[in-house]
Formats: C-alpha cells, structure tokens, sequence
C-alpha cells in the first residue's frame, strides 16, 4: 500500500510537480509563508536599523579613533624617546669632557704637589747630606788632632825611655814634620 | 527516480522535508496560522538577536568572539554596498543587511538535520526578490524620473542596434526577479534533496558506506551553497541597487 502511495506520488512528481510532489508549489501555503516572511522580516529590520547598526557602526568608529588616538600618542611617544636619546647622548658626550677635564686637573695638581714634594725632599736630603759631611769633617778633624796627640805623647815617651831629655815642642813639630810626610 | 525506488524498494521521499504543517495539528493552513515556517522563521530571528545583539552588548573596543562575527557581517555587507553600489547606497545599507542576515541565517538553520528550510521556498524567495525588483525600481524612477529609462538605451551602441538592444534590455530586466529567486531556492532545495536521496540509499546495507561519504560531501557543499547563495543574492541586490542609483550606462 506504501508503495503504491508512493508511486503515485512520484507519477505526480513526474508529471509536472504537483502540490504533493513539490511542497514549494502548494500555493494554499503561499499566504501563509508570505505572511510570516513579512513579520520576519520587519522584527529583523527592526532589531538592525534601531539597536545592532548604530551599536556596531559607533563601536567601530570609536575604535577606529581609538587606533588613531594610540598611534598619535605612539608617534608622540616616538618623538620623546627619540629626544631624550638625543639628551641623554649630548649629557654622556658632556660627562665625558667633564671627566676628562677633571682628570687632566687633578693630574696636573698631583704633579704640582709632587713637584713640590721631590724638591723639598731634594732640600731636605742636601742638607740632611751637609750636615752628615760636617759631621765626617769634624770627626776626620778630631781624628787627626788625636792621632797628633797620641803620636807626641807616644814620640815622648820613647824618647823618654831611651834617656833623652826631649821638650814638648821639638817633639809635636818633629811629629807634624812626619804626618806631612 | 521512482523506476530505481520500485527496483531497490526503497521509499523515496526527497521532497517531504519541505512540507508546511502547522505547527500545533489541524490542517488548513489560513494565513496567520502558526505553521513550521513560523517556528524556523523566529528561530532564525532568535539566532539573529543572540549574535548581533546580545554579542555586542558589551560594546567592546577589544570585541569578543561573537562581538567579531557580528561586526564581521557588519562590515562584510557594508563594504560590499561600498564597493559595488558606491557611497550614496550606504542610506540601504540597513535593508541589504536584513536581507542578507536574514538569508544566510535561514540557509545556515536549514542545514540543522530534520529541520525545515525557509529559503528552499520559492513564496520566500520571490518575495525577498520582488521586493528589491520593485524598490528598486520605483527608487530608480523616484531618483531619475524619466531618465531611468535611459538603462534600457544603450547609448553607446550604433543607432540601428539600439531598439534591438532596448528589447534585450527590458527583457532582460524583468527576468531579474526570477533568476534573482528561483537561483536561490533551487540551489538550497537542491542540496537538501540530495542529501534526502542519499540518506535512503544508507538504508540498504550494500551502497551504505557510499551513501554516507556521498552524504557528508553534499553536506560540505551545501554549507558552501548556504553561504554562497546568501553572498549572491546580497551582491545582485547591490547591482540592482547601482542601477537604480546610476542609470547611464
């Protein structure tokens, strides 16, 4: 029985489709599609032209500003980095001098107080070496006077022991006639 | 059809899920009656609300996903009347948008299994293309007058072949309408039954493994065609658009 239902179903489809062979040309459901279609469409145009256009079309532009706003800002940004690169180099090229100004001064004032140092050092050991040449001089002095001395009263002596009466004088000028020999 | 359906005894019946019913029994159909059109209808109404409403709700200016897709469609329709109907069409732009809102969203809710596709319908669809036909017409005649006439003479063509053209012109013209309509529920009725055909030929254990691949590419195909069609009936709207805006060849 199914099948022959369904072969005359098929014969309508084939001859031309029919209402039940083709559902789309049962015109007694037209009104009602066209109907509805139109309700549809209306609550669709509704919901688009008052909330989700405007809603859509003012988020777009603003971010479209928001973009612009940060690249602008970025630019700016840009520009700044830029300058404080340019401050920051022009500052390291003046620390530098500064330095070595600095240097060269306190190169120069270290030189200066070591120039001062050597000759008072020079001063010192010059008089440090006069003094200690006096003090040889006068030892080699005293030296010689001693050894005049011990040498007389030795000459003496001798002279003595062997039982001359001898004076002082011809004595110390016999032994200085020595010495000079 | 039917001499294969006799020989492999299957039952046939590629052309039911396009049936109307109403919705709560009974069967005369009045026009106001809740039928399955109304049911898909407010679902692709709901559809619609869910993604273009509630998923820019937060009017983010880092959208989230949906708040992307909705201003993706957003700006999908909007360029597309920029570039095809030029910059004075923009003040359309909310009625191409609900066409083609409206369209791809029924074509996207028919590929649902078991569900009932609004667009597969040619009441539907003339009626979505009459309305532009005749909107854009009368804009064409409310806009130009009786220059808008100036469409069908082809002043750039030798004076004899003018009146020649003039036919093929206005010919041409009114076929609009229904290539602009039939093309959409013939491709979207199509697929749907073909997927039907090969969903009975999965029935008989033999091809059923064929069937179901031959199912699955149908089924790719059709997600193509739901967009496709929507993008062609939307970009011929604009077409139509332009020549109301801009007569002169």
């Amino acid at each position: 029985m199914a099948s022959e239902t369904h072969e005359a179903a098929g014969q309508m489809a084939e001859h031309g489709a029919e209402a039940a062979g083709m559902p789309q040309l049962d015109f007694a459901t037209f009104p009602n599609q066209i109907f509805w279609l139109l309700v549809t469409l209306v609550v669709i145009y509704l919901v688009l032209s008052r909330v989700v256009l405007p809603r859509v079309g003012s988020v777009l532009s603003e971010r479209q500003g928001t973009i612009t706003n940060d690249l602008a800002a970025a630019e700016e940004l840009k520009q700044q980095a830029v300058e404080a690169e340019k401050a920051y180099n022009k500052a390291l090229a003046d620390a530098r001098a500064e330095a070595q100004k600095i240097a060269a001064e306190a190169k120069a004032e270290i030189q200066a107080e070591l120039d001062i140092a050597i000759s008072k050092a020079d001063a010192e050991i010059a008089a440090k070496s006069a003094e200690a040449e006096a003090a040889i001089a006068e030892i080699r002095k005293g030296s010689v006077e001693s050894v005049k001395k011990v040498a007389a009263d030795t000459a003496k002596e001798i002279v003595a022991t062997m039982g001359i009466k001898a004076d002082a004088k011809s004595v110390a000028a016999a032994v200085a006639a020595r010495m000079k020999g | 059809m039917s001499a294969e359906a006799q020989s492999e005894g299957m039952q046939f019946h590629p052309m039911k899920q396009f049936t109307v019913e109403p919705l709560f029994g009974g069967d005369t159909i009045h026009w106001y009656t809740p039928t399955n059109v109304t049911l898909w209808m407010a679902l692709a109404v709901l559809a619609i609300i869910g993604l273009l409403v509630l998923g820019t709700r937060k009017r983010a200016i880092v959208p989230s996903r949906t708040q992307s897709v909705a201003e993706l469609a957003y700006g999908f329709v909007h360029s597309m009347v920029e570039d095809v109907a030029g910059k004075e069409a923009l003040k359309y732009f909310p009625y191409i948008m609900t066409l083609f809102i409206f369209i791809v969203f029924s074509n996207f809710l028919g590929l649902i299994p078991m569900s009932f596709s609004t667009t597969s319908h040619i009441a539907v669809t003339v009626v979505l293309a009459l309305l532009v036909f005749v909107s854009v017409t009368l804009l064409g005649f409310y806009l130009h007058g009786i220059k808008f006439l100036g469409l069908f003479w082809v002043s750039s063509a030798p004076l004899a072949l003018r009146p020649v053209l003039a036919v093929i012109e206005i010919i041409s013209y009114f076929v609009r309408p229904v290539s602009h309509s039939i093309r959409l529920a013939g491709n979207v009725m199509a697929g749907h039954a073909v997927i039907e055909v090969f969903a009975t030929f999965a029935g008989a254990i033999l091809i059923a493994p064929l069937a179901m691949v031959g199912i699955v590419a149908m089924f790719g195909m059709d997600v193509l065609v739901a967009f496709i069609q929507a993008y062609v009936f939307t970009i011929l709207t604009c077409v139509y658009l332009k020549d109301a805006l801009h007569p002169s060849h």
